[in-house]
């Protein structure tokens, strides 16, 4: 807890390079045996685990003609090892088979609903980071103030909502019961884009917003609060520094370090999030995709987009880790 | 995710061994305070509804007694619901299972989680690499996504939601609980133990255990409002029990098509889902409170300590 430097970026550049390439790449090679890990746990537990997974999807309809058929498709006829290897570069290759459901080339199914839903949760990540520091860091300035009360209370309150709880009442109160402003569901056929028809986007970003902002305002709350109080701080209030520049310059980007990880952290939440929101709305993303492969047993589209999901946690998890050593500048020196 | 640089501080430890449960008194410290009087008769109100409301139910749940999404009536005060069945008693009916699902798989998390986590961090070496790579591999699935994966195999059967659940919670409560240990590892009762060659086993069951039971009684109630919120949900997507059993979250989304005649079909069993995660996360918040000290819940203070200004 020692050196009480202001946070300015005075780093002489050379120094701080060198640990900070280590630790990237350290980090980036975890991230990569961590994929490799998740895409053999998705392949297992879809093909292998379960006796067959050909028998799986034919149930009771399985007969011997059907089960052969339907294993070849699925490369069940080889071993476990040369199964793997097929999925595996159809990942990269993007030759990933067809829909156990309907046929259809399974990036082709994927590809619209993955566009849809980056699109729902780059905008509902932004404006909730954007409003939750912004709130966060209002409270922890006036902490104990009757601001600050109303924001903790309701920030716990609606933590501890379900996504669909909130998507619920807001189809209550702006489709159906109070009032009639927005579309309670999107009426979207599968693989059109979201942007067509942007106001079918305000009510499924609004409950994924809602639902973030407490975790981010309170965590930024909890890190503005520790970094007003904290020694150099205090340093520069004795030497005179204007109490805006204090808070702008030294208290704020320390407080965000720690919050960039949650929001990190949220986007990851967002990724799982978008199943409930996506349902709910009828909103053509990968969540309802995943909702709909997983009521039909199809189990290419359930491996592609379990994977997808995995792999963007893995990549957040990763930037959000390189981001917060960005920005804490005590990080970057080697210890 | 931080996989470096254990927390210098946790705080996540009581006092020491003093008093015979100083988990009840850290308990009812909390339910005095004003926000765990509120989360502790909000929970309870809705964990009595779920228990005793089959009793109470006035009308068979799965007969077919009135007209589709019917308005409230005297006979029917919350209406009909998309089959013209008893809202009301559909209600009563439709929260035991959750409930008992939801503590099943809070248990099986905890306690996997917990074992995982002072293993991890009292063994360190390989056992800890080995058990913070797998708790890496699990928490890069969404939890709801890692709970789909698993139904997916098998169908959604009761056990496996409950299985599937619990073990998705495990990973997080094992980074919790390590960063505790790794604190309480070090205290000369420990070390004391150590010395007089007390088995590993013995020593992580008998002096490390009982001194993280704060952070645990957090831990399940964080857990608990998690486990709620995901069976809910995944009732609501389709994956609970089999029609015509009555489940909370499956009505919700049952009966949203009607929500312009008889509302109440859906905002019944959603008032009911939201008092009880509201209640036992506020109750949560003030035993964290009082156990932690702070505004802060563990994750939040792990984060803080990990990365956060202070650190030198």
């Amino acid at each position: 807890m020692a050196t009480a430097t202001a946070p300015a970026d005075q780093a002489v550049s050379g120094r701080n390079e060198h640990p900070l390439l280590v630790l990237t790449a350290r980090r980036l090679a975890i991230g990569v045996l961590t994929l490799f890990l998740v895409s053999v746990i998705v392949f297992l537990a879809t093909e292998v685990l379960p006796g067959n997974a050909a028998f799986a999807v034919l149930g009771r309809s399985a007969n011997p003609a059907r089960l052969h058929a339907l294993e070849h498709q699925l490369h069940l006829d080889q071993g476990v090892l040369a199964q793997y290897w097929s999925w595996l570069s159809g990942l990269f290759t993007g030759r990933l088979g067809t829909s156990l459901a309907n046929g259809e080339p399974v990036w082709g199914l994927v590809e619209p609903r993955l566009v849809n839903s980056a699109v729902l949760v780059f905008a509902a990540g932004v404006i909730g980071a954007v409003i939750g520091v912004a709130l966060g860091a209002i409270a922890a300035l006036r902490k104990d103030s009757l601001f600050d009360h109303v924001c903790s209370v309701v920030a716990l309150t609606v933590t501890s909502l379900p996504e669909f709880v909130v998507a619920i009442t807001l189809i209550i109160v702006f489709s159906t019961v109070v009032s009639h402003l927005l579309p309670a569901v999107s009426l979207l056929p599968p693989g059109t884009y979201a942007w067509s028809q942007p106001e079918l986007l305000i009510l499924p970003v609004a409950t994924l917003v809602i639902v973030i902002v407490p975790y981010i305002f309170r965590m930024m709350r909890a890190a503005m609060i520790e970094a007003l109080e904290s020694d150099y701080v205090e340093m520069a209030r004795l030497k005179g520094v204007p109490e805006w520049q204090i808070v702008l310059v030294h208290a704020l980007p320390n407080a965000i370090a720690p919050t960039i990880q949650v929001i990190g952290l949220n986007f990851l939440y967002l990724a799982g999030g978008v199943v409930v929101v996506e349902y709910v709305f009828n909103f053509p993303g990968i969540g309802q995709g995943l909702v709909f492969a997983v009521d039909n047993r199809d189990i290419p589209v359930i491996q592609l987009i379990v994977v997808v999901l995995a792999a963007f946690y893995v990549c957040v998890n990763i930037v959000s880790d390189v981001i917060a050593l960005l920005a804490s500048p005590r990080r970057r020196i080697p210890r | 995710m931080a996989a470096t640089a254990p927390p210098t501080r946790t705080g996540a430890v009581p006092a020491g061994r003093a008093g015979r449960h100083p988990w009840l008194s850290v308990l009812w410290t909390a339910a005095r305070t004003p926000r765990g009087t509120a989360g502790l008769v909000m929970a309870a109100l809705v964990v009595l509804v779920a228990l005793v409301g089959p009793a109470f139910a006035p009308h068979s749940p799965n007969a077919l007694l009135t007209l589709t999404f019917a308005k409230p009536s005297a006979q029917f005060p919350l209406g009909g619901d998309e089959l013209g069945r008893d809202v009301l008693s559909r209600v009563l009916v439709g929260g035991r299972l959750l409930l008992l699902m939801a503590v099943a798989a809070t248990a099986i998390g905890i306690v996997l989680g917990a074992a995982a986590g002072i293993s991890a961090a009292y063994l360190r070496g390989a056992p800890d690499g080995i058990i913070m790579r797998s708790v890496d591999v699990i928490l890069s699935f969404p939890q709801l996504v890692f709970a789909l994966l698993l139904l997916s195999l098998l169908g959604p059967k009761s056990w496996l939601i409950v299985v599937a659940v619990g073990v998705s919670h495990a990973p997080a409560v094992a980074r919790v609980i390590r960063s505790a240990t790794l604190d309480v590892a070090e205290r000369d009762y420990v070390k004391v133990a150590e010395l007089q060659g007390m088995r590993p086993a013995k020593v992580m069951a008998r002096e490390i255990l009982p001194n993280l039971i704060s952070p645990l009684m957090v831990e399940a109630g964080l857990r608990l409002t998690y486990s709620i919120v995901i069976m809910a949900g995944l009732a609501f997507l389709g994956f609970g029990q089999p029609p015509p059993t009555a489940n909370w979250g499956t009505m919700i989304n049952e009966n949203r098509v009607g929500l312009p005649l008889n509302p109440w079909a859906v905002i019944a069993p959603a008032i009911l889902i939201a008092l009880l995660t509201i209640g036992t996360n506020t109750f949560t918040d003030a035993v964290a409170r009082v156990a932690i000290g702070v505004d802060r819940r563990p994750e939040e203070a792990a984060l803080v300590d990990e990365l956060g200004p202070e650190q030198a």
